[in-house]
């Protein structure tokens, strides 16, 4: 019952202070990003600090919600800034015509170049296969489809790191890429909807690999103390996400976007990331990453679609992915 | 003209001209239903500019969504009879506990319930670590079966609470009679048990069905690959990934077309057989009374409820780890989620009464309340969106429509135990209460209320129950402040935080049962005989 | 005077005719075969159903179209006449307001009807805490209480003894006689017509014929009557 009041208060509280008269500004964002858990309580915090203004988050499933939100609500959106796409969206969601330049040169620390004028990175991440320190992983597609390890994975279809692996195996193998799955098949225990899922199961022992990001290990390490859990390196390469923001177009509040988007890329924002959102800043903080990611593999080659290739490419590769699996 | 065995004619089917309940709440309610399943196709429509063609890969989906539905359904039910027979007339200590138990896998949302599974049927599970012991090979839960597998672990509970309470609507004096009669169990199956059987049968075989349509993550999780895609999932695909909308709102109505037609034949065969009177009434059964038979039902009892209790003992197991250290956010999340769900329940339980004199002597009108399990969740929800946006911010009304849309999702359940129980009333009770004058408010204080409360207490706490669990629309619209628990509980696993996601998890079943529980109860207690 | 004037009910191919008239303050049995239409006479007097043609009046008010509640009638059926879920005293309240919103005059009303069946003390309980006659007093007491002039008992006391039986009707008989009402009665018992009937309606062969003295027709039953009575 205390809850239940604590709780009616705090409801109240928010409510309240939302009321008050001071300049808003919507941001767009996945769910795990407003999540308590995620960096956006403490982004809020960081940027209300400095902008005099009330930084008002909007969470809409995960990035490709995201961007259906946006295009179901059209000219007449609320947002000011949509904050989540990664490079498999920016193509569709550029050619709505609801962003606008941002207008920001800087330098990012990523292992690709950027030039984007219109969406701006502040995270990112190699995907890559996670699972125990003494499991003994191969280091190619090719071998792993050879070996007896079972995999849980993500579908394309509706999940970000479904499709990243999809892309993975389409720059690696191309052409090849539809023999890759049919040696990797086998070694699929089931495909889920999401990333909680999957990494649910994986930690239950349902497989020996997850599909997850380089920086998984680093979550399990720094929260856990545990540093049982491993990203396997491969060979071809990793395929990235960079996951970026854009300002919208018919924004009412213009310059506190651009004000947010410059914050975007300060230490503020960027040294919440790492452990909040277990992913690269996109541009690293002046006090360096947390201790513990200095643990985790460092891909000899990162792989990337540019956003047109991506779109281009992206239904032929998931009908080789689905043709090999559904067999 | 249909006689009574007593000689007597229904005199029911006399009564026209002066309806002492009126029909505009149930006719209302029915409009609003409409409006709230239809008008959202129709906003994704229009805003799609026109249907969409079904692509190839559609077409697969749908086949397997009905494969998987199908089998679900038969299998449920078929398993429910003798396990609801087993119940019904074997009384032993903790059969009502049990009872209230059984109820919980079809509560827990879809992903703890899953995980729950597999700690006993998966790789690791307790299943496949038995087998090893016995040197036997491992058994594999992903496919169709693993699909069917867990809807059965969900709908079983459901399909025999049904079940059992069509065999306690049997007079006890039947029984009693084919003990004179020296009937054998045989018998008695053919002349008492299964003309109510198939009654019973096709409405929960139909309900079960109507759930299992719309399933996303279990077909998905469970059926090891793109094979298991269900309507639901190329759903959020054409939404989501392809932005195709008219897609959607085409692929949405497939659904609602199949619903309506397994409602057609199912309402038409299932007979008005009442589940009717007391819950909780064990018949004595002179002609079960054999050592065989009562081995045979206390090992289905046991084989039951170690199948259903193992992967909730599993759920606990998991839970009580993370239990300790729950972030305070989880508490303000189960408030929320307590608020939905009670607000469903009312709102659930009005809609239910209202529709129910309606179909008195409209039966049809029970189709209308399994459009709501039946149609995509995702296109309800976007669809709302698209009429709500232009007046009010959607985060605001997330809420709202959370309880809004698990009323609605709850109704077939609500209507089908209502609706017979209301009709033996107006059938025993309907005629003195017409010559004294109790029409409208004082029918329903003096008469319908009190004579549906146990009906009306297993409603509302299945409703509640279900509201607690349901992640639903919410995760469309929610922003900081009101996640419900379901969605703090997918939050937390979305941070890596699984153990503490296990222990919301945990919290989420100890409310929704004593939810369920409390109004089970309330409706029991004191209920006139 | 309660009339039928060419009625007609029709229910599928069974069809009812009555063309007759009972005097007020009359005690009437309504007696005949099994299935031959008492209980249909008495359920289109209490308007539980339509008459396919004539019409029906009281008073000389046609009362046809009027709906149950607002007949002249109070009616007892062959069971269910208590609500068991509600007490003694709401039963009998419901008598006098469907909506159980009593005043402190109508309270008091309630007890007297009470203290008239015997029931003074049982006020409280529900109908299923008792005995079989005291239900029967019970229901009684709301017609007491509900002040129609017309009664109608579909058999409310077939399930009951003899003597009880007897008791009732003596009651039911003491009863009419105190409100002046008009008494119609289904019974299967030409014993229980005679005790308290003087006058007889006979059902038979889809026609009710007008009230007749009951020795006499008992004394000299026609050929249908007869093979019922069995003797």
């Amino acid at each position: 019952m205390r809850h239940l009041i604590l709780a009616t208060g705090l409801i109240a509280t928010a409510t309240a202070a939302a009321a008050q008269d001071r300049p808003v500004l919507t941001v767009y964002t996945y769910d795990s990003f407003v999540s308590d858990w995620g960096p956006g309580p403490a982004v809020e915090k960081a940027f209300e600090a400095e902008c005099a203004c009330d930084l008002q988050f909007v969470g809409a499933g995960d990035g490709a919600a995201l961007l259906s939100r946006l295009r179901l609500e059209g000219d007449r959106t609320e947002a000011d800034i949509v904050l989540g796409l990664d490079t498999n969206l920016t193509a569709a969601a550029r050619e709505t015509g609801l962003f606008a330049p941002h207008g920001i040169t800087a330098e990012f620390d990523m292992p690709v170049d950027w030039a984007d004028d219109t969406f701006l990175p502040f995270d990112w991440g190699y995907f890559a296969f996670i699972t125990g320190k003494d499991t003994d992983a191969p280091g190619d597609f090719r071998a792993l489809g050879d070996s007896d390890l079972s995999i849980v994975i993500q579908d394309p279809r509706s999940s970000t790191p479904g499709l990243g692996l999809v892309m993975w195996v389409k720059s690696a193998y191309g052409d090849q890429a539809g023999a890759i799955w049919d040696g990797l098949a086998d070694n699929i225990v089931t495909v889920t909807p999401g990333w909680s899922e999957a990494y649910g199961l994986f930690l239950e022992g349902e497989a020996d690999m997850v599909l997850s990001y380089t920086t998984s290990p680093a979550y399990h390490l720094i929260a856990e103390d545990d540093a049982g859990k491993m990203a396997v390196q491969m060979d071809e390469g990793h395929y990235m996400q960079v996951e970026v923001a854009g300002k919208l177009a018919g924004s009412d509040q213009p310059e506190l976007a651009d004000q947010f988007l410059a914050f975007m890329l300060t230490d503020a924002f960027q040294s919440v990331i790492p452990t909040t959102n277990w992913m690269y800043p996109a541009k690293t903080p002046a006090d360096g990453l947390p201790e513990g990611f200095e643990t985790l593999i460092a891909p000899d080659k990162a792989l990337l679609f540019d956003p047109e290739q991506a779109r281009a490419l992206r239904d032929a590769a998931i009908a080789e992915w689905q043709a090999a699996l559904a067999r | 003209m249909r006689r009574l065995p007593n000689g007597k004619r229904r005199w029911r089917a006399r009564v026209t001209r002066h309806a002492p309940l009126p029909a505009w709440p149930g006719l209302l309610a029915g409009l609003f239903l409409c409006a709230l399943i239809l008008g959202p196709l129709a906003a994704v429509t229009w805003r799609a500019g026109g249907g969409g063609w079904p692509v190839a890969a559609d077409w697969a989906a749908l086949r397997f969504t009905v494969l998987q539905a199908v089998l679900s359904a038969l299998i449920s039910v078929a398993l429910a009879v003798p396990v609801a027979r087993a119940l019904a007339r074997r009384r032993f200590p903790g059969r009502g506990p049990l009872i209230t138990l059984l109820g919980a896998p079809f509560i827990l949302p879809v992903i703890v319930a899953v995980l729950g599974l597999l700690a006993v049927f998966g790789r690791g599970g307790v299943l496949n670590d038995l087998l090893l012991w016995l040197g036997l090979p491992r058994v594999q839960i992903y496919g169709l079966h693993g699909v069917v597998l867990a809807h059965v672990f969900f709908n079983l509970p459901l399909a025999t609470r049904m079940i059992l309470q069509g065999w306690q609507a049997i007079p006890a004096e039947r029984f009693r009679l084919a003990a004179s009669l020296g009937m054998s169990p045989g018998t008695v199956l053919r002349v008492l048990e299964w003309p109510m059987l198939r009654g019973v049968l096709p409405g929960a075989a139909l309900i079960i069905f109507a759930l299992c349509l719309s399933s996303f993550a279990v077909a998905l999780t469970l059926g090891g690959g793109p094979r298991a895609t269900t309507l639901e999932l190329a759903i959020y695909q054409a939404f989501h990934f392809d932005f195709d909308l008219g897609r959607a709102a085409v692929l949405a109505v497939m659904q609602l077309a199949l619903v309506v037609a397994a409602a057609a034949p199912a309402l038409r065969w299932g007979a008005a057989t009442g589940f009717g009177a007391g819950l909780d009434r064990v018949q004595r059964r002179w002609e079960a009374e054999t050592p065989l038979l009562r081995a045979q039902d206390a090992a289905l009892i046991a084989l039951v409820a170690l199948f259903l209790l193992t992967p909730l003992a599993a759920v606990v197991w998991r839970g009580l780890a993370g239990v300790a250290d729950m972030p305070a956010q989880v508490w303000r999340a189960a408030a929320v989620s307590l608020g939905v769900s009670l607000a469903a329940t009312v709102l659930c339980l009005a809609l239910a009464l209202a529709l129910a004199v309606l179909a008195l002597r409209r039966p049809w009108i029970e189709a209308l309340g399994l459009m709501g399990i039946a149609v995509s969740p995702l296109v309800i929800g976007t669809g709302l969106f698209l009429i709500v946006n232009p007046w009010a911010d959607p985060a605001r009304l997330a809420l709202a429509v959370t309880a809004l849309v698990n009323a609605v999702m709850a109704l077939p359940f609500a209507l089908r135990m209502i609706l017979p129980r209301l009709r033996e009333v107006e059938d025993s009770h309907g005629r003195l209460a017409t010559s004294l004058g109790m029409t409208g408010a004082a029918r329903l204080r003096w008469l319908i209320l009190p004579r549906l409360r146990p009906v009306l207490g297993f409603s509302a706490g299945l409703t509640a129950a279900l509201a607690m669990g349901d992640l639903g629309v919410i995760a469309l619209f929610a922003d900081m402040e009101n996640a419900t628990l379901p969605l703090q509980i997918l939050r937390l696993m979305g941070a890596y935080r699984m153990e503490q996601a296990a222990g919301a998890g945990l919290l989420l079943l100890i409310l929704s049962l004593a939810l369920f529980w409390a109004f089970d109860r309330g409706g029991r207690d004191n209920a006139a005989v | 005077m309660l009339r039928f004037e060419d009625v007609q009910i029709t229910q599928g191919d069974f069809t009812l005719r009555a063309d007759l008239s009972v005097d007020p303050g009359a005690r009437v049995a309504v007696i005949g075969p099994s299935g031959a239409g008492k209980s249909t006479l008495l359920n289109a007097v209490a308007g539980f159903l339509d008459i396919a043609a004539g019409r029906i009046s009281w008073d000389g008010g046609d009362i046809t179209a009027t709906p149950p509640a607002a007949r002249p009638v109070a009616m007892l059926f062959q069971d269910n006449n208590l609500f068991p879920h509600l007490t003694v005293a709401q039963n009998i309240g419901l008598g006098l307001r469907p909506d159980l919103r009593l005043s402190t005059d109508q309270r008091v009303l309630v007890d007297g009807a009470l203290d008239r069946v015997g029931l003074g003390a049982l006020g409280d309980r529900r109908p299923g805490q008792l005995s079989g006659g005291q239900q029967g007093r019970a229901a009684l007491a709301r017609v007491l209480i509900q002040r129609k002039p017309i009664v109608l008992l579909d058999e409310p006391f077939a399930a009951l003894g003899p003597a009880l039986k007897t008791e009732m009707l003596d009651l039911v008989a003491e009863l009419a006689s105190e409100t002046g009402a008009t008494l119609l009665m289904v019974s299967h018992d030409p014993a229980d017509a005679r005790r308290i009937c003087p006058q007889t309606i006979l059902v038979d062969e889809g026609r009710a014929a007008p009230p007749t003295d009951t020795a006499h027709l008992l004394d000299n039953p026609p050929p249908g009557l007869r093979a019922y009575l069995g003797n």
